[in-house]
């Protein structure tokens, strides 16, 4: 308890601070716009209570999006990181290519995506994935590669053929490292959400932001981009427990 | 976290009946107390390695007779290890030939030797006994057909009641022990042991010590122990060779002092073991100069 007590402190002070901006109209003052433009705290809950039906339905569509693309990135992400860890050569052939898909601005690439694949959840997925892909692969890649050598030198005394090297020590010894890069990835996920529904949708999260946006409902962009952190920061702590639950002996396992 | 848990520390290695369980090929000669029969030992001839232009080992000549322990002594850095690496068939020599049990190829040799490093290097995420067994798994065996092979040895080498504890729980002696019977369970008719004691505080040296010549005595296979410490090798070997600084070939060669197979501290202290002492650690200084 006395853990969150700092940070829920800190949270506090600040939405005072802009409740009481927001009422004495000294940031729309500052700002030269209508003070309707900057609600206060008091308003956008009022205005998640108010939007709970449109912004839960909104919600789950964005959900959706996010689960199925990070689980298409880890399945891909995970796959892609042992076929080069078994093979130097593609090691090094696929490396600059893994990099370089990282340099691609997704913003840019969304419009694309939608004009090939449409305004269904395609563009979305694709997007998300591959947001989500090089963190995964990069940091699954790292794990693999940072074995002890001497645990791998010990398993060929003990008659390990190379599969059984890569199932009991190299994969177990990666395992915390995958986690670290799924975290980053289930994060920015929902960002690579936002980019594809604004590219083209006709509902979710990114969709109401930007409607209501351009209809000057300001509490109600903000409602939506509360929903929107809240469902990053739930997935990252769902994963983050599950790493604690089974890559226990890692760095920030239960037992280390 | 390797904490120095309080827990029992070497009891005498029960010389308990056999329950060798037989059936797959995954569990052959795992277990059991004497291997069916000794062979040839390890014969090395000639050997040489260097890495780079730094020679490490040169001309060295060294033969094990089957069901004995040969204890290897040398200067820190003097190619101890990659001596063991290169008999147990990790590495390829540059020159010479090694036989173990009288194959010569480093594949058949990696077949024959079974290797316990300096660090214990045991998986975290497996419970001891499933560090122990491992490569009865590697060989097929099932986990439970692993686990009912190694479970008589946790008892009879003083580790009754730790079968599932994580490495992680274990003091370093533990972990040192389980290392062991890992390379026993390996089933191979060679053991090579490199200072496997190294990592261990003065006193959980001394108890170990004890224990693996006793461990060794019942076991009764060919063993190689490299170890930087003269005691050490006197006290568990049945014969010492002393090898110079690098390059590595050996300078002396010492009968284990008699009366074998006395409790530690009877053993060092006695006349035998003394003047044995005096003239490897005269050997070793000559060696190094």
């Amino acid at each position: 308890m006395r853990r969150w007590l700092p940070p829920l402190a800190i949270v506090l002070a600040l939405l005072c601070a802009w409740e009481l901006a927001a009422r004495l109209d000294v940031i729309a003052d500052a700002l030269k716009l209508e003070p309707f433009l900057v609600p206060s705290p008091s308003e956008i809950a009022q205005a998640l209570w108010q939007d709970r039906g449109l912004l839960t339905d909104n919600a789950w569509v964005t959900l959706q999006e996010v689960l199925a693309g990070f689980a298409l990135s880890v399945a891909a992400g995970v796959s892609f990181a042992i076929v080069l860890h078994l093979s130097p050569t593609l090691r090094r052939a696929f490396y600059p290519l893994l990099v370089a898909s990282q340099t691609v601005p997704i913003v840019v690439v969304a419009p694309i995506l939608v004009v090939w694949f449409g305004f269904g959840i395609g563009p979305k997925l694709a997007i998300i994935a591959l947001i989500c892909f090089f963190p995964i692969t990069v940091n699954t890649l790292d794990g693999l590669g940072s074995v002890d050598p001497d645990l791998v030198k010990m398993m060929r005394t003990l008659d390990a053929s190379r599969w059984q090297t890569f199932l009991r020590v190299e994969g177990p010894s990666a395992l915390p490292y995958f986690f670290s890069g799924a975290k980053i990835a289930v994060a920015v996920a929902v960002i690579g959400a936002v980019f594809g529904e604004w590219a083209g949708s006709s509902s979710g999260l990114g969709h109401l932001i930007q409607e209501a946006s351009a209809q000057l409902q300001t509490e109600r962009t903000f409602a939506a981009v509360f929903v929107l952190s809240a469902l990053a920061i739930a997935l990252f702590a769902l994963l983050a427990a599950l790493e604690r639950r089974i890559a226990w002996w890692g760095p920030n396992g239960t037992r280390s | 976290m390797t904490s120095e848990a309080p827990v029992a520390e070497p009891q005498p290695v029960q010389r308990a009946a056999e329950s060798a369980a037989g059936g797959s090929d995954a569990l052959a000669g795992a277990g059991e107390a004497t291997p069916r029969t000794l062979g040839a030992g390890v014969a090395i001839r000639g050997l040489a390695h260097a890495f780079g232009g730094l020679r490490v080992i040169e001309r060295l000549d060294l033969t094990v007779e089957p069901g004995e322990v040969l204890g290897i002594v040398g200067p820190s850095g003097c190619g101890k290890s990659t001596l063991l690496e290169l008999v147990s068939g990790l590495r390829a020599p540059q020159a010479g030939t090694i036989e173990v049990e009288g194959a010569a190829s480093p594949a058949e040799r990696l077949a024959r030797c079974a290797y316990m490093p300096q660090r214990d290097l045991l998986l975290p995420w497996l419970a001891a006994i499933d560090n122990a067994a491992l490569a009865l798994r590697n060989r097929g065996a099932s986990r439970a057909e692993a686990r009912r092979v190694a479970h008589p040895l946790f008892e009879r080498f003083g580790l009754a009641g730790f079968e599932r504890s994580r490495p992680a729980e274990l003091s370093g002696g533990m972990r040192q022990r389980i290392a062991f019977l890992r390379t026993l369970l390996a089933g191979k008719p060679v053991l090579l042991l490199d200072e496997p004691f190294a990592s261990l505080d003065a006193i959980t040296r001394a108890e170990m010590q004890e224990w693996l010549a006793e461990a060794l005595a019942t076991e009764s296979r060919t063993a190689v122990l490299v170890t930087h410490d003269v005691e050490e090798a006197l006290y568990v070997s049945d014969r010492v060779t002393v090898l110079s600084a690098r390059p590595a070939s050996p300078v002396a060669e010492l009968a284990a002092p008699e009366p074998r197979a006395l409790p530690r501290l009877d053993a060092v202290t006695s006349q035998g073991f003394t003047s044995a002492r005096e003239r490897a650690l005269a050997a070793l200084s000559g060696g190094a100069r």
